[in-house]
């Protein structure tokens, strides 16, 4: 096979030097990015729900973009920049991403599994488009697996960090 | 009504707000212990077959493989209801019955461990249907279960606990009758309540007999009496509560997974992690009973139900995790929505090949509903009734009695919940909607829109005893030792605010102590919305103690009566002179004042809950679109205004709504293979999909405690799935015979009979 021994991965702003191949403390050309962060990085926010690029659980970014780690080989991420939902507060003050603040004003959650996913979701969503109407939110989510039903909670959580005028 | 409280009826922040939304809450499959190893499970590719032989040389030789277990190496340790089942069986009986466990360094090595495991099996023909499983030849999945029907009762419940419902003179009612409907309808497409956490425990055996688990349900705490009844006594067992990620009711009960971490824990002598994947989740872990009744009922042109009578068929699947409780719970909840004074109505739990039934909120209540409002609602028709006038005249009111799950009879002391009925009638419009049975409200070329209403309660709001201290410290704060763990309720938070009021106390001075058995009282968890009345009335009693204790040590000090003290803010002071404050550490010195409080058992209340739905169904594609829903009940007083309106809006998904409109598990009925255990194949709604949710709240104080509010959470589901069956039926005009609405079933009624009227399904 193929490929380079090690890898560097940039997590959260700190540089990951990867050992690549079987042996346990390795990481196998099979691993998938979310069981790198959860496992090895020990970052368990990310969740794992489906395994099977269905739920969204497991969205973090992606060089800026919102993907599936669970669908991703850590092996493909060579020199990619990810951020997860505990990337997301301010690094030197720890405040919270407003996104975040908007999600516990509104109680945006009942059990919180789906949580991390949505919020990386819908902040990928927001980047792209800052000013996105209600149902733009809804389809950009669409994605995004919650069982509890808080989708309305969140629709407002996240038009409420849309500035005025939006859409 | 927020307006006499500092903090209940108001919307706080729920106390995990913040790790929730930073990813900081360790759900079970975060949690990292030193030296944890990781299980696995392997699972019967035959619906119903003798384990011959296992042969896992192979798999013990694999680098990172520390044990292998198989039915013959561990105890006969055997769970579910009547203690039916094994831990690890020589019989198989459902595709993804368990085979032998495995625990290993890594996952990916457990993994691979079960693919090096040969088992010999010796195939058993199966039962996949009800009938087939009543067949006289059929083929047996126990021997204690003579013609696959379960033993019937709750023995937990006692002698009288509820298996049947007779009671008055049917004869006589069906005479008095002035229309008499009969027919068989079914709720048999089992959806999966499918939370996105799936289930999980952590073992941990220390010689010589120490049993510590860790697990991801509901309810922990009772985990530990459950255990002890399965393993026998001798055990020094502990169970620890992990926060839990959704599970609907399904996540109460876990035992087989819990003893498969700690038997592979007591091989291998460390901790041991099991984490079932999706595809177990929904192959071989519970999910919803399957049910049908064949039901016959009288009613005159009032809306009086004069008798009803006929037989409930529930089947449960391989085993019953708790089965005749939910029928017991069942059989009550159809009183509570039908006042009737002649019942014969008899269930029969029947097993077949495939993966169990068990716990889901609506509990029994809901596949009941789902079963019987379609043949309730051939005798409104031929009686003329309005099904909305229906239910409201017949849900149970103040002084109306029930036999409940124990077989005693309880007399309704709450409130009347015809006001709540009226207003969501109002919010949905339905005088203006409903025009008559099989009549669309609105057709527009092929999209023919109908409305639907079903109505559900429940008395068990008040099921089982809660228990729980509160603990005073001189510096001010108030800690609660309560055995609840947060599924999604937003619980934990409630009973923080609980406490802060009756305190009068900063919601940030008040905390609960990690959730653990041996450090709090007994609490049954949450489960039938009791987590607001039951467990609420043993933590306000608790701090309402601690707080008079704090008072008469005070006054002590003071030289005071403790009538004429008060407290707010970790102060106490003279009620004529309230300007005057003292610390509690002024007060009381270096003293922690204890509180207790118990709950006793009460079913004199219960929670109701009305759905009306609209749906809209294209004649063309048979597509059904859920266009809108308004829930309305009445709580008494809401404790989180955001924490109820969520449990509120999920009447949709876990098996609710949705369930009567496209969820549902396929099983190859040759093989008893589930076709769609995965989240691709089954269905769910997105964030796309969303109709119209309204939800109308009343507050008539109830007198359930000081705040005077009860739970209805585990009920939202429960009346969904009926209404929108009979608002899709009303839209095309033609009764259809059962669930789910997919276009298939829709265009096929469309089909096959004649454009016009007559009843299909129910007769
Ligand atoms: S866990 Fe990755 S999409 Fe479900
Ligand atoms: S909050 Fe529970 S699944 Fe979304």
């Amino acid at each position: 096979m193929e490929h380079a021994d090690r890898i560097r991965l940039t997590v959260n702003g700190k540089v990951h030097d990867i050992e690549i191949g079987d042996r346990d403390d390795q990481v196998g050309p099979l691993e998938t990015l979310a069981a790198t962060l959860r496992e090895r990085l020990r970052l368990t926010g990310t969740k794992v729900a489906c395994d099977d690029g269905a739920c969204g659980c497991c969205t973090v970014h992606l060089d800026g973009m919102a993907i599936l780690s669970c669908m991703t080989l850590t092996v493909e991420c060579d020199g990619k920049d990810v951020t997860t939902i505990e990337g997301l507060s301010d690094p030197k003050t720890g405040a919270l991403d407003p996104l975040q603040q908007a999600f516990i004003d509104h109680t945006a959650f009942q059990c919180g599994y789906c949580t991390p996913g949505i919020i990386m979701s819908a902040k990928a969503l927001l980047a792209e488009n800052p000013r996105p109407t209600e149902e733009e939110v809804k389809e950009g989510l669409s994605g995004n697996f919650c069982r509890c039903i808080s989708h309305y909670h969140v629709v407002k959580a996240v038009m409420s960090v849309v500035p005025p005028g939006g859409g | 009504m927020a307006g006499a409280y500092t903090y209940i009826g108001r919307s706080t922040p729920r106390e995990d707000a913040s790790r929730v939304v930073t990813g900081t809450v360790q759900f079970i499959d975060d949690i990292a212990l030193p030296g944890l190893l990781h299980g696995r499970v392997l699972r019967s590719p035959h619906a119903h077959a003798l384990v011959k032989a296992v042969d896992k040389t192979k798999a013990e030789a694999l680098v990172g493989v520390e044990a292998v277990l198989a039915w013959e190496d561990v105890p006969d340790w055997k769970g579910g209801m009547t203690n039916s089942t094994r831990v690890l069986d020589r019989k198989v009986r459902f595709v993804g019955d368990a085979v032998a466990i495995v625990a290993a360094t890594t996952r990916k090595t457990a993994a691979e461990a079960l693919d090096l495991i040969d088992v010999e099996y010796e195939i058993l023909p199966g039962v996949f249907t009800l009938d087939d499983a009543l067949d006289p030849g059929a083929p047996q999945l126990y021997e204690d279960y003579p013609g696959n029907v379960v033993t019937p009762g709750v023995p937990g419940w006692g002698p009288e606990s509820l298996k049947d419902l007779v009671t008055g003179d049917v004869d006589g009612g069906f005479r008095e009758a002035d229309v008499v409907a009969e027919g068989v309808f079914g709720c048999e497409n089992i959806p999966n309540p499918m939370p996105p956490e799936t289930p999980g425990a952590i073992g941990l055996w220390e010689e010589p007999n120490k049993i510590t688990v860790w697990v991801s349900d509901q309810a922990f705490y009772k985990h530990k009496g459950y255990l002890r009844r399965i393993v026998g006594s001798g055990f020094d067992i502990k169970t620890i509560g992990v926060p839990c990620g959704g599970s609907y009711g399904s996540k109460n009960m876990s035992w087989q997974l819990q003893l498969h971490a700690v038997l592979l824990s007591k091989a291998t002598g460390r901790p041991v992690k099991l984490v079932l994947s999706k595809e177990e989740q929904l192959a071989a872990f519970t999910l919803r009973p399957s049910s049908r009744m064949h039901v016959k009922v009288g009613l005159k042109r009032d809306g009086t139900v004069t008798a009803l009578s006929g037989r409930w068929l529930v089947e449960t699947g391989h085993y019953s995790q708790t089965t005749q409780a939910q029928v017991a719970v069942g059989l009550g909840e159809a009183q509570l929505a039908i006042r009737c004074a002649n019942w014969d109505l008899h269930p029969a739990i029947v097993c077949t090949n495939r993966n169990a039934s068990g716990m889901v909120r609506g509990f029994g209540g809901q596949e009941l509903k789902c079963s019987l409002t379609p043949i309730l609602s051939l005798a409104m028709e031929k009686a003329g009734l309005d099904p909305f006038e229906f239910f409201k005249k017949n849900y149970v009111k103040p002084g109306d009695g029930y036999f409940w799950r124990n077989g005693k009879w309880y007399v309704y002391r709450g409130v009347d919940y015809a006001a709540a009925m009226d207003e969501g009638a109002k919010r949905f419009g339905w005088a203006e909607k409903w025009k008559g049975w099989l009549n669309p409200s609105e057709v527009s070329g092929t999209k023919r829109r109908g409305v639907g209403v079903c109505v559900h309660g429940n008395a068990d709001i008040g099921e089982d005893p809660s228990e729980a201290y509160v603990r005073l410290d001189p510096d001010g704060t108030a800690t609660i030792h309560s055995a609840l763990v947060e599924h999604g309720t937003g619980q934990k938070t409630n009973i923080v605010k609980m406490v802060a009021e009756v305190l009068q106390l900063p919601l940030d001075r008040v905390s609960q102590l990690p959730t653990d058995s041996s450090n709090s009282p007994f609490e049954r968890g949450p489960g039938g919305s009791r987590g607001t009345y039951a467990t609420g009335s043993a933590v306000i009693a608790a701090a309402e103690d601690a707080r008079h204790k704090l008072l008469e040590s005070a006054a002590h000090a003071l030289g005071a009566d403790p009538a004429d003290l008060d407290t707010d803010s970790g102060m106490v002071f003279r009620k004529n002179e309230p300007s005057e404050r003292i610390s509690w550490e002024a007060a009381v010195g270096r003293r922690t004042c204890i509180g207790y409080g118990r709950f006793e058992e009460d079913f004199t209340l219960a929670n109701c809950m009305m759905t009306f739905v609209e749906v809209e169904v294209d004649t063309e594609t048979g597509h059904v679109t859920l266009i809108e829903v308004v829930n309305t009940t009445d709580v008494g007083q809401i404790i989180d205004p955001p924490g109820l309106e969520g449990q509120m809006n999920g009447c949709l998904g876990s098996g609710g709504i949705d369930s009567a409109l496209f969820e549902e598990t396929v099983l190859d009925s040759s093989t008893g293979r589930m076709l769609d255990s995965n989240m691709v194949d089954y269905r769910w709604r997105t964030f796309f999909e969303l109709p119209s949710v309204h939800n109308v709240v009343l507050e008539t104080p109830f007198a359930s405690h000081r705040f005077g509010a009860v739970g209805v959470g585990e009920v939202a589901t429960a009346p969904g799935p009926a209404a929108a069956l009979m608002a899709a039926s009303n839209a095309i005009g033609v009764w259809l015979d059962g669930y789910p609405a997919t276009p298939q079933r829709v265009l096929r009624a469309l089909g096959n009979v004649a454009p016009g009227r007559t009843g299909g399904g129910a007769t």
